[in-house]
């Protein structure tokens, strides 16, 4: 494997990684608070049909975000209100939400747009195109110069290519995704909010005591998972694909659930968890079959090995995964 | 009395035939569902030209779920349903299981071959296809490099690659052809976003040419070729409209014709083995005004001759699942 091909693998793995890197994030707030939440494929799904309807019609991408974040917002909010508020089972109201985004996605695609649950394609400024930093080389090089942008690339400089292939040419949500994990450790663990949520999700009765709102610091988590559910399903069809197709999550809000369990609900360790398994599948993908001297590693072993290191975590062998204390469980104050 | 007891047993005939008349043919989706701009929208479209030319109806059911299967082709069989038509090899089992409890109904399948005395298995040549665009592939192709994206990983799409190969290296002997799977489960054939992954990587690999064989998958295979400036084929339907001018052809499977030749023939199809190939139009490759510009004069006399040759038996095309093994590519 030279160089050039080592960033490539990398430069995929950003890309697979930030879907999973915002999920997990989402799923860390809320769980942190004490909400489980098996829902963020659902959310996501909502969040990645609303964003490319709307960016279709209207041609703006920032509003389909909008729309998306709003659409994904509902859906916590049905969530908050079915397991805060009514204090019912927080894994069923997940399964819910997760087959109703299933179901109404297609539903309302058809509806619109006659494209048995598509979207039409996005473009132009209907999605979100790739940020070419200064001094990076990238499309527009190659046209100057008239060859193939792998061409050049495959000259430059590995500085050069570390930047222009890993670094630069990604949509703007990627760089805003990686920014969000420092924002979420200061949240947590640098502010006055950040306290009370993880006390929430600790010991409820003793935020109740200190006369905060449990309820309203539980909503809050909720909405915050919502958002960033939002911008995960919003990156899925309008900056990696240019439209919605049905199911197009494909399973990512589950490996992102593991992902938390992997990380042990911190959120720098989520970043490398996320990372690990976007760097396992970019590598399944690129490499189909694995041969190391002799011994053949099939691709099916690759795609199974971020469950395989999830179940060795809850297992025990690398160390104990303890879920936040007052997790899933709905909070009573008197009896 | 025995005049009623007449009456009465030629109303209840009248109405047995009466029923049977109305029988109307079932068509079943497999997962990929009835839109996916490929293989179940190409049955569609047959069934759906079938419903205008003869102003008859039809039912149809999409999938959910493997667990299903059995159930939808029961429901349609108890209902009276006659023919049923189902786009998928995945029903194989489900109809062997089924087909002998309802000996008086017949059941195509596509892609797959049934053993039963009431079932119809359609079968395509799709390496015969495959190997066609391959050819223009190879010819289209300045690096010499061409791809080629499957969905899930089972023979019937290594048939596909297989063909592809052939068609490839028969051009130029001398080319490489990359092939990727995309999943093992069904969820690969709705997975656009490790499409588009697997595109950008067989792209840097040197790939200009990029075929793909993968339901839903594809469009997200067909939407990164043309974003990033190279060619692509699509695949059971034609597909050049999706992204006109950077798509270079499709391969066409004509399921439509199955299942619009199945609709016609009705209840009293004839069952048992059935090959579409390329001697009976059963695959092909389109060309439109979406393409014309793409595909040169030369091109597409080459193809034509070879095509030829192929249903004539001079060029003998080598099919992946007669022997599981491929001459012009590994996997």
């Amino acid at each position: 494997m030279d160089f050039l091909t080592l960033i490539q693998v990398l430069d995929s793995t950003v890309r697979l990684a930030v879907p999973l890197l915002l999920a997990c994030l989402a799923g860390l707030f809320s769980e942190r608070a004490g909400i489980f939440d098996i829902g963020l494929e659902g959310k996501m799904l909502m969040a990645a049909f609303f964003s490319a309807a709307v960016a279709a019609v209207t041609g703006n991408v920032w509003l389909g975000l909008l729309a998306g974040v709003a659409s994904s917002l509902a859906l916590a909010g049905l969530h908050g209100l079915a397991s805060i508020t009514f204090r019912g089972n927080q894994l069923i109201s997940g399964v819910a939400i997760n087959f109703l985004a299933s179901g109404l996605t297609v539903l309302i695609a058809q509806n619109w747009f006659q494209q048995g649950g598509r979207t039409p394609s996005l473009i132009g400024a209907g999605r979100f195109n790739s940020v070419e930093l200064p001094f990076a080389i990238g499309p527009t090089e190659a046209e100057a110069a008239g060859r193939p942008l792998s061409q050049l690339l495959a000259e430059a400089g590995p500085l050069q290519q570390i930047y222009s292939e890993l670094l630069s040419g990604h949509s703007v949500l990627v760089y805003l995704s990686f920014l969000a994990v420092p924002l979420t450790a200061w949240i947590l663990f640098g502010t006055r909010f950040g306290l009370r949520l993880r006390a929430v999700g600790e010991n409820p009765a003793a935020v109740d005591t200190a006369g905060v709102s449990v309820v309203g610091l539980r909503f809050a988590a909720v909405g915050i998972c919502g958002i960033l559910c939002g911008i995960a399903g919003a990156y899925l069809a309008t900056a990696l694909q240019a439209g919605f197709v049905k199911e197009m999550t494909a399973g990512r809000g589950f490996i992102a659930l593991a992902a938390l369990i992997f990380a042990k609900w911190r959120p720098w360790h989520a970043l490398s968890a996320t990372l690990l398994f976007g760097l396992l599948q970019a590598l399944a993908l690129r490499f189909q079959s694995i041969n190391l001297g002799g011994i053949t590693l099939p691709v099916q072993l690759m795609e199974a090995l971020p469950y395989i290191l999830t179940v060795v975590i809850l297992a025990g062998f690398v160390g104990k995964a303890v879920p936040p204390k007052a997790g899933g469980t709905p909070y009573v104050k008197e009896r | 009395m025995s005049l009623m007891k007449t009456l009465m047993g030629a109303a209840a005939a009248m109405a047995v035939t009466a029923g049977s008349a109305l029988a109307d043919p079932a068509l079943i989706f497999d997962l990929g569902g009835k839109f996916d701009k490929s293989f179940n929208e190409a049955a569609f479209n047959g069934a759906q030209r079938w419903s205008k030319e003869t102003g008859g109806t039809f039912r149809e059911i999409e999938l959910q779920s493997e667990a299903q299967r059995e159930q939808a082709l029961r429901r349609f069989a108890e209902a009276g349903s006659n023919p049923i038509v189902m786009a998928g090899f995945a029903f194989g089992d489900a109809l062997g299981q089924v087909a002998n409890d309802y000996p008086d109904t017949k059941f195509v399948i596509i892609d797959m071959v049934v053993d039963a005395p009431n079932v119809r298995s359609v079968v395509f040549n799709e390496h015969e296809g495959s190997y066609l665009v391959g050819m223009m592939a190879a010819q289209a192709s300045k690096s010499g490099t061409v791809g080629f994206i499957g969905g899930m990983d089972i023979p019937l799409i290594r048939k596909f690659a297989c063909g592809y190969a052939q068609g490839v290296k028969a051009v130029n002997a001398d080319a490489t052809v990359i092939s990727n799977m995309t999943g093992t489960t069904p969820a690969a054939w709705n997975d656009p976003v490790k499409g588009s992954e697997l595109t950008k990587a067989q792209i840097s690999q040197g790939a200009d040419v990029v075929y793909a064989a993968a339901g839903g998958t594809g469009v997200g295979i067909l939407q990164t070729a043309a974003d990033e400036g190279i060619l692509s084929i699509g695949v059971d339907s034609n597909q050049n409209h999706l992204h006109s001018g950077k798509i270079l052809t499709s391969m066409m499977k004509r399921v439509d014709n199955a299942v619009f030749s199945a609709f016609e023939d009705g209840v009293d199809m004839q069952t048992g083995f059935s090959v579409m190939g390329l001697a009976n139009g059963g695959v092909g490759y389109s060309m439109d005004e979406h393409n014309a510009s793409l595909v040169s004069k030369d091109m597409q006399m080459s193809v034509d001759a070879a095509a030829a040759q192929i249903a004539t038996g001079d060029i003998t095309v080598h099919d992946y699942t007669s022997d599981e093994s491929c001459p012009a590519l590994s996997f």
